[in-house]
Parts: structure tokens; C-alpha cells; sequence
């Protein structure tokens, strides 16, 4: 018998009995969903996070100091010195010092992070501005108190309303306003609004710490990327002799870890949502069991009609994968209809991969098959006079 | 040809294991028209179900057209039931899900002949038994007496050589009955060997030769003068 009769006669089968089917395919169903929206899910928040990351810049090296000993050390006039002599490499590159401080004015007061930075950080990390100027380089070079505020600060302590002269005290001395940014994330505490930049000279001192221990740096080209970081580090080993003293990561490095991250986080969380699959096989199993004893008499008519093993065998193995196929096309509408869903909720960009579609198809037919191979055999082994005076 | 040549069927009871044959040996030639009469229990339908293939015996060789279906592999059965034999079963044995016409063709969907080929020997087979406008219905819409020609014609469709009917009235009452004794002998005059089970004389009477089995054994076998 040919697998198109096969197929007929599994939908067949299918139809006559649709409660029974589709609780069989429940299993399936719940699988293949939850398998879908967790690839989904991971595949939108990598996204997002990648994106993200590649907003900053893929030509954006991170250097981190972390120093050892006293008498060892890397400063912001070293830094500087180093870019200098590479610049065929470096288009740009500024200190950054992060501080937790209190901004005040007047009885209004708000705790946030002050991020001390340079004249190029605003360029490289592409930060625009709604009114007024960025940090300058004579900022930093004569330590002078003024600051870049976000609008969330702004919205807080100046109900929006800055002006030439304002000033906020952040950690009791007064800063100028010179600046305000244009707003990126809906003005909210905690986001991206929510920062004060001032120059990074200015920021050792609100950190408490003399030394500079972060940079950003922007390399002239994103091809030899690896090559540019190898070269700061071995500036920097040159520095301090040890390994563990620095970390220095380009961002698409970065971006790399991020996605090996998320990569095995959807891994485990697919594996998790894989065992419901199997119990779904084994409901297929079960079901398949009861089917082949049910029709016990319509097989042993099958046989003496001439049916070969292989036949009834392919028969029951045909409406095994065509259940749990069937249960998978539904797991996988109900799957993607849950992350289109929840992309609206979470407002991130989540769809199904065709990938992850295409292999919960797959997986589907197959645990059919698998399941479906043992109660399929029994049908194919019984002997025609038997199976005929079966009641 | 069929040719049982000492054959046992014995299955075992506890104690006393069951002779259903018990040293049976019966040549049927091609073409004849063979009616197997006993009483309940006294072994006919073991003995067909081995003439059909769908048992062995226990003990003695079955011959079927020279061929020694015990020694056979399952699959070589399923061929021979296939090819040469048609099956009227008392009971029908219709697939309630399938219908009409889904029945009658499933011999030729297990020759491996494709959809299109199937349709014109069905019809055909159909029409022979009056049946073609009922090609639609599920069994269970049908008549006894319309269902068991449907199982005659599955039996017919596949054209083989010899056609096995168990009781093949036995659920009928006596005027269809005999429109489907009527048919089998049409097609032995049409050339099939036909293999007729009966505990009816009667009904018996219509074949050209009657075997008596009583406990097993053959007690009897003599040619008939056809009645009419
Ligand atoms: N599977 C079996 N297991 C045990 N004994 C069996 C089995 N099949 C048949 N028998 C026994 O074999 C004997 C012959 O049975 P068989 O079915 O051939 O009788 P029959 O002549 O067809 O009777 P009836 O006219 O009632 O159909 C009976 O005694 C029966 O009990
Ligand atoms: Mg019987």
C-alpha cells in the first residue's frame, strides 16, 4: 500500500474520532508551542540585546582596569600618550568613571549615575543633544564643575525648565548646566535619561578614586578589530606584567559572548520544553496501543485481503506521525500566535525563526514515528487468524 | 489445485489438546465446485482457514497449486491470499469505516495497483452484485443481504482462482441466501474453484461434490447430480 493511501486513511482515522485526536495531540501541542516561544522569546531578547549593543558601536573597544599594586599603574595621560602614537588605528577614545551621586536642587533631589567622560564620548557613543553644548575638552583640562544632564534629571529637578544658569549640586558642590540630551527612552528613572555626564577630570574626585579606569575607544576600522585589541593589551601587559590587570573587549567580542550566552540559556530552556514533547510521544504510544487493539479484527481483514507486514506497519506508523504532525502544526500556530503576542506585551521584536518551525515540524513527525513504531509492530506481527476471530 | 495431504490441527487444551482436523487429506482440482459440510465444532472453518491460507496446519504439508503454503514466510502468505483467493467470511467482515467502494478495492490496494487503475475493476465488481449505486455507504447503511455481497464483491474484484465462502448464509434469510448461493455458482460456471462451508444439506446440495467432516475426520466425499 502506497504512503498517499496511508495518509488518506490516517486523516481518515483522525476525523472520525476528533476528541480522542486532539487529546492525543495535546502533548504535542504543549511542546511544539512552548518550543516555539521560547526560541522565539530568546531569539528577540539576543536581538534586542545585540542591537543594542551594536548602537554603541561595533568599532567600540572597552578597556578596563583593574591596576595592581600602587607602583604599577596606567593613567589617563598614559591612555592618552598610547592613542596618540596608534592613530592610524584609533579615531577616538574617552575616559569613563561612573559615580553614584545625589543631584539636588533645591529641595528636589534625585540619586543617579554621574558618568565622567570627554569631548569625543558624545561623537562615539553617538549622543545628541536637545539644547545647549557637550562636555569640552577645556572642561576637562581645567576641572570645571558643569555637567550634561538627561531628561529624566531635567523633568525632575527642573520640571523640564533649564536654563543657562542652572545649576544642580551633585554631592553638595554646584555644577553648571551646560547641557541637556535629547530624550531616548520616555524620560524614566533608571534608563538611559537618567544620567549626568560631566568631564571625567571632574568625576575622579566624585568617584573617590585618583586613577581612570575605564575607556572607550573607537577603532578606525572594524576589520582588523582583533588586531587593535591585542594591541592595547599588549600596551597594557607591557604596563603592568600581568594578565589579570586590564580586561579589554571590542564590542562585537561582546556581542559574541552576549549571543553564546543567550545561545545556551535557549538550549537548556528548549531541552525543558523537549521532555514535554516526549511525554507528548509517549500519549501518541498509548493511544496507538489502544487503536491497534481496537482494530485488531480490521487488521486480521487487512491480512487475509493480502496485506503484507509491512503494509500495516506502515499504515499505523503513517497515523502515528500524522497525529503528532497534525499536533505540531497546531503546536506551531498556537506558538507563534503566543510570541506575536507577547512581542506586543514586552514591546520587543519576537517572531518565530523558520528554522525553529521547521524543526519542531520535524521533531514532530518523528516522535509520531518513533512512538508510533512499537504499537505499529505489534499490529504487523499479529497472525491473520487470530486477529479475524478477535471480538 | 488444492491438496491437503494428512493434515492435523491440534490445539492444545490443558489435558486434552482439541483434534479440530484430525488426519485430513482432500483434493479439490481447479474449476470444481466443492461444498465442506459438518456440524458446529466438527472442524470446517479450521479446515478452511487453512485452504485459505490463514492458518497451518499442525502437522501434514497443504498444497496450494503445488506449492507448500506451510513452509511459506508470512508475507509469501499475504501474496497467495492476495492473488488466489477470495474470502466470503458469515460475518461480512467489512471495515465499518471505510465504505463501499473504500472495501471492495482494498484487495488491489494491497497488489500495489495505483488509484486509477483500481477504479474500473471495482465498478465492475460492484455492478456484478447489483451494488454500484450504493458505492457511497458505510456498511453499516446497508442491508445484511447488501453487505455480504459487498464482501462477494471484494471477494471477486481481485479475479482469483479460487473463492473460499465460511457460512456464507448464515446470517441471511432464506431468499437472499439463495440469490448469494445463486451467485456462487455463476462463478463457478465462470471457471473459479469454489469452496463452499455449510452445515446445511440443503444448501449443499447446490455444489458438485459434498465433504462430510464429522469430529475432524472426513467421513464422507461423493460427487452430486446438480439440482434444477
Ligand atoms: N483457536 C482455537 N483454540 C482452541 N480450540 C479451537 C480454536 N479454534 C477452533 N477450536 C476448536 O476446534 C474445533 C473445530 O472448530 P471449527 O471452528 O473448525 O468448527 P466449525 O465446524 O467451523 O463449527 P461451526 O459450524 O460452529 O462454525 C472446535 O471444537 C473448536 O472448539
Ligand atoms: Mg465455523
Amino acid at each position: 500500500m502506497n504512503i498517499e493511501q496511508s495518509f488518506k486513511m490516517a486523516i481518515k482515522s483522525l476525523r472520525t474520532s476528533k476528541m480522542r485526536s486532539f487529546l492525543t495531540m495535546l502533548g504535542i501541542i504543549i511542546g511544539v508551542a512552548s518550543v516555539i516561544i521560547l526560541v522565539s522569546l530568546v531569539n528577540g531578547l539576543s536581538s534586542e540585546i545585540t542591537s543594542s549593543l551594536e548602537a554603541a558601536g561595533t568599532n567600540t573597544i572597552s578597556v578596563n582596569i583593574m591596576g595592581r599594586g600602587s607602583n604599577k599603574s596606567f593613567g589617563a595621560d598614559d591612555m592618552a600618550a598610547f592613542i596618540e602614537e596608534n592613530k592610524e588605528r584609533f579615531k577616538a577614545y574617552s575616559p569613563v568613571v561612573n559615580a553614584q551621586a545625589t543631584a539636588k536642587n533645591g529641595v528636589d533631589s534625585v540619586t543617579t549615575s554621574v558618568t565622567g567622560v570627554n569631548e569625543l564620548y558624545a561623537g562615539m557613543q553617538g549622543v545628541t543633544l536637545e539644547a545647549g553644548r557637550f562636555i569640552q575638552f577645556i572642561d576637562a583640562d581645567r576641572l570645571q564643575k558643569v555637567c550634561v544632564i538627561g531628561t529624566y534629571i531635567a523633568d525632575e529637578l527642573f520640571d523640564g525648565a533649564v536654563y543657562a544658569d542652572s545649576t544642580v549640586k551633585i554631592n553638595g558642590s554646584s555644577y553648571t548646566v551646560v547641557g541637556v540630551l535629547e530624550e531616548t527612552a520616555d524620560s524614566t528613572e533608571g534608563s538611559g535619561d537618567d544620567i549626568i555626564y560631566v568631564p571625567y577630570t571632574t568625576a575622579t574626585r566624585l568617584a573617590g578614586n585618583a586613577n581612570v579606569s575605564s575607556y572607550t575607544i573607537a577603532a578606525r576600522d572594524v576589520a582588523n578589530i582583533d588586531d587593535t585589541v591585542d594591541l592595547i593589551r599588549t600596551e597594557l601587559y607591557g604596563a603592568f606584567g600581568n594578565e589579570n590587570a586590564y580586561r579589554v573587549v571590542s564590542m562585537s567580542q561582546m556581542i559574541d559572548m552576549m549571543n553564546e550566552i543567550t545561545g545556551s540559556i535557549a538550549v537548556v530552556l528548549v531541552g525543558i520544553a523537549g521532555i514535554s514533547l516526549v511525554v507528548g510521544g509517549i500519549g501518541i504510544m498509548n493511544i496507538m496501543l489502544v487503536s491497534v487493539t481496537e482494530r485488531t479484527r480490521e487488521i486480521g481483514i487487512r491480512k487475509a485481503l493480502g496485506a503484507r507486514r509491512s503494509a500495516i506497519m506502515s499504515q499505523f506508523i503513517i497515523e502515528a506521525a500524522t497525529t503528532s504532525a497534525a499536533g505540531g502544526v497546531i503546536g506551531i500556530l498556537v506558538g507563534a500566535a503566543l510570541s506575536f503576542a507577547a512581542g506586543a506585551v514586552f514591546d520587543m521584536s519576537v517572531a518565530p525563526s523558520v528554522g525553529a518551525v521547521l524543526i519542531a515540524f520535524g521533531v514532530s513527525v518523528a516522535i509520531g514515528m518513533i512512538f508510533g513504531y512499537f504499537p505499529a509492530g505489534k499490529a504487523a506481527k499479529l497472525h491473520p487468524i487470530d486477529a479475524l476471530r478477535y471480538e | 489445485m488444492i491438496r491437503l495431504e494428512d493434515v492435523y490441527k491440534i490445539y492444545p487444551m490443558g489435558d486434552e489438546p482439541v483434534h479440530a482436523l484430525d488426519g485430513v487429506s482432500l483434493t479439490i482440482e481447479e474449476g470444481e465446485f466443492v461444498a465442506i459440510i459438518g456440524q458446529s465444532g466438527s472442524g470446517k472453518s479450521t479446515c478452511m482457514n487453512i485452504i485459505g491460507c490463514l492458518d497451518v496446519p499442525t502437522e501434514g504439508r497443504y498444497l496450494l497449486n503445488g506449492q507448500d503454503v506451510g513452509a511459506m514466510k508470512d508475507d509469501e502468505q499475504a501474496f497467495i491470499r492476495n492473488k488466489t483467493l477470495g474470502f466470503i467470511f458469515q460475518q461480512y467482515n467489512l471495515i465499518p469505516r471505510l465504505t463501499v467502494f473504500e472495501n471492495v478495492e482494498l484487495p488491489l490496494i494491497y497488489r500495489g495497483m495505483g488509484e486509477r487503475d483500481r477504479q474500473a475493476p471495482v465498478l465492475r465488481a460492484l455492478e456484478k452484485v447489483g451494488l454500484v449505486e450504493k458505492l457511497k455507504n458505510l456498511p453499516s447503511q446497508l442491508s445484511g443481504g447488501q453487505q455480504q455481497r459487498v464482501s462477494i464483491a471484494r471477494a471477486l474484484v481481485g479475479d482469483p482462482s479460487v473463492i473460499l465462502a465460511d457460512e456464507p448464509t448464515g446470517a441471511l434469510d432464506s431468499k437472499t441466501g439463495k440469490e448469494v448461493l445463486e451467485f456462487m455458482r455463476k462463478l463457478n460456471d465462470e471457471g473459479n474453484t469454489v469452496v463452499l462451508i455449510t452445515h446445511d444439506m440443503n444448501i449443499a446440495e447446490m455444489a458438485r461434490r459434498v465433504v462430510c467432516l464429522s469430529d475432524g475426520k472426513i467421513t464422507e466425499d461423493r460427487a452430486m447430480g446438480r439440482k434444477h
